[in-house]
């Protein structure tokens, strides 16, 4: 039997395919199989997945605005990006962040570095993640419309805001 | 160093050393990187792509364990060349489908790569014999170190290294262990095993990388998270994952060598080893089942004349663009049948 495909070499790799409930067999060489798995690998893409996960729970409205939001650097769009599932350059991740953060947190349990740097500057790292967590804490008070605690972690940040400067 | 040197010569994570090399074929680290500002490989246009090509290869010789690397340039190799660094593990296959201005950086020992464009501007890895993340940790955290003082890399204080894929940003880091479970596989184990790792947030691959089938009995098992762990945290993690996975490996060996099924499993060894002694012609995949019962007999003492590293190398040499390169020729899948045959029959009666 000779590949469906190229109809060239033997075909060595029996494949069944299954669009629409509508059964397809194909009997493929090595060579044409590996660049159909390729294809389809392709097909259904990490794009797809991530894509989702950025916006899951936000309003339509609002995914509509985003997808025109461009990285000043690289001119990637947000839309690029969920057709892709690949950003375009380092920049993108400010320009994208409102989105990013909540993917990361989805794909990692966690928003915040706590590997190495290449500045060796582990100690302001460190306090920035504090720094990172109050300001995290006082989103979730003010949610919560606990404003005097709310208030309190405001005046903790500020100082240590003041010292971080020094 | 020519490409073609690499023929001659068994890379350091096949020598069949280090800690537990029983089990554990190799530990592998890779870390992701990307160059500030420079647009990334998949988004870059040409111009960009050189200029970051180019700025990455200037460095290259500056650089500690890079100073005597060759740079393969991908554009310029034939397919059969692409596909022999894919089965060496010095690269990715999807680094070897797109070529223009793409790289590779291969030391002497082969235990330092870099893939340069690849997904991020450098994908560098370390591989050990053995279970060794520790020294992989130890030489990869230098050479990045290294690269840092001469490339600016992309990072944020709240999201570590930028990657191209957010499901690498943070440390960029990947710590794999390649495994050979013969036992957990023939007592029907692994299932189980393998379920646990995936619910810890770990992946299981098979020997030859992403996308592939689990086949001979090896299973390569890498981490999935990089945000919110330090690099050492996640390299303590793995290590006592993998710890685990060996005591129940070793405890599945013991069992089957106790109960009454010494002789059944000495037969199937022996049988094994006979058919890879004696076949004419024979397919990549029976060669791989074969040789995992033949690693095994060795572990077990029951196969005494041939040594680990041997059979860890013919896992690699037999692959078709290795097969291909030692005849200098293209070969069909049925020449290569053939010709893998004598390889594997020359290989077994040397020991």
């Amino acid at each position: 039997m000779l590949c469906d495909i190229c109809g060239k070499n033997p075909a060595t790799v029996h494949l069944t395919e299954i669009i629409d409930e509508q059964m397809n067999e194909l009997h493929l060489c090595e060579e044409c199989a590996r660049q159909k798995s390729a294809q389809m690998e392709q097909q259904f893409g990490l794009s797809d997945l991530l894509g989702g996960m950025a916006e899951f729970g936000k309003p339509e409205k609002e995914i509509g605005a985003a997808s025109s939001i461009k990285c000043a650097n690289c001119g990637l769009t947000y839309a690029d990006f969920r057709k892709m599932g690949r950003l375009g350059c380092g920049e993108c991740y400010q320009a994208f962040k409102k989105y990013l953060l909540p993917l990361l947190k989805r794909i990692h349990g966690s928003s915040q570095h706590l590997g190495k740097s290449p500045f060796k500057v582990a100690k302001v790292v460190k306090k920035k993640s504090d720094l990172q967590e109050l300001r995290d804490k006082l989103q979730k008070v003010i949610e919560e419309e606990a404003f005097e605690e709310a208030a309190r972690i405001r005046d903790e940040i500020k100082e240590l805001e003041k010292k971080e400067k020094k | 160093m020519r490409l073609d040197d690499l023929l001659n010569h068994t890379s350091e994570w096949l020598k069949g050393t280090g800690p537990h090399s029983d089990i554990v074929i190799s530990s592998r680290i890779r870390l992701a990187r990307n160059l500030d500002k420079f647009a990334f490989p998949h988004w870059a246009n040409k111009k960009q792509s050189e200029e970051a090509l180019e700025t990455i290869e200037e460095v290259i010789p500056k650089v500690d364990y890079l100073k005597q690397a060759t740079v393969f340039h991908l554009a310029e190799l034939d397919s059969i060349d692409k596909q022999f660094l894919v089965e060496r593990h010095l690269m990715s296959l999807e680094h070897a489908q797109k070529t223009n201005h793409k790289a590779v950086a291969v030391d002497d020992e082969e235990i330092v790569a870099i893939m340069l464009n690849e997904e991020d501007h450098l994908r560098m890895q370390v591989m050990q014999s053995g279970f060794n993340l520790f020294e992989a940790r130890n030489i990869i955290n230098k050479l990045d170190d290294s690269l840092s003082k001469e490339l600016s890399f992309a990072f944020s204080q709240d999201l570590g290294y930028l990657t191209a894929c957010p499901t690498n940003t943070g440390t960029g880091m990947r710590g794999s262990v390649m495994l050979h479970l013969p036992a957990l596989v023939m007592a029907r184990q692994i299932d189980r095993v393998l379920s646990a790792i995936s619910k810890l947030s770990f992946t299981t691959r098979g020997l030859y990388g992403e996308g592939t089938q689990a086949s001979g009995n090896f299973f390569q098992i890498s981490n999935q998270v990089s945000l919110g762990h330090s690099e050492d945290e996640v390299i303590e993690s793995i290590n006592s994952i993998i710890r685990q996975i060996i005591q129940q490996e070793n405890q599945a060996r013991e069992i089957m060598l106790s109960r009454n099924n010494r002789s059944m499993l000495e037969d199937r060894i022996s049988r094994s080893l006979g058919i890879l002694k004696s076949a004419h012609i024979i397919s990549s995949q029976e060669t791989i089942e074969l040789l995992s019962l033949v690693r095994l007999g060795c572990d077990l003492g029951m196969v005494k004349d041939i040594n680990r590293s041997r059979i860890n190398e013919l896992f690699i040499i037999i692959q078709p663009a290795h097969l291909q390169k030692i005849e200098n020729k293209k070969l069909s899948m049925q020449e290569r049948d053939i010709k893998r045959a004598e390889l594997i029959r020359n290989k077994l009666s040397l020991s």
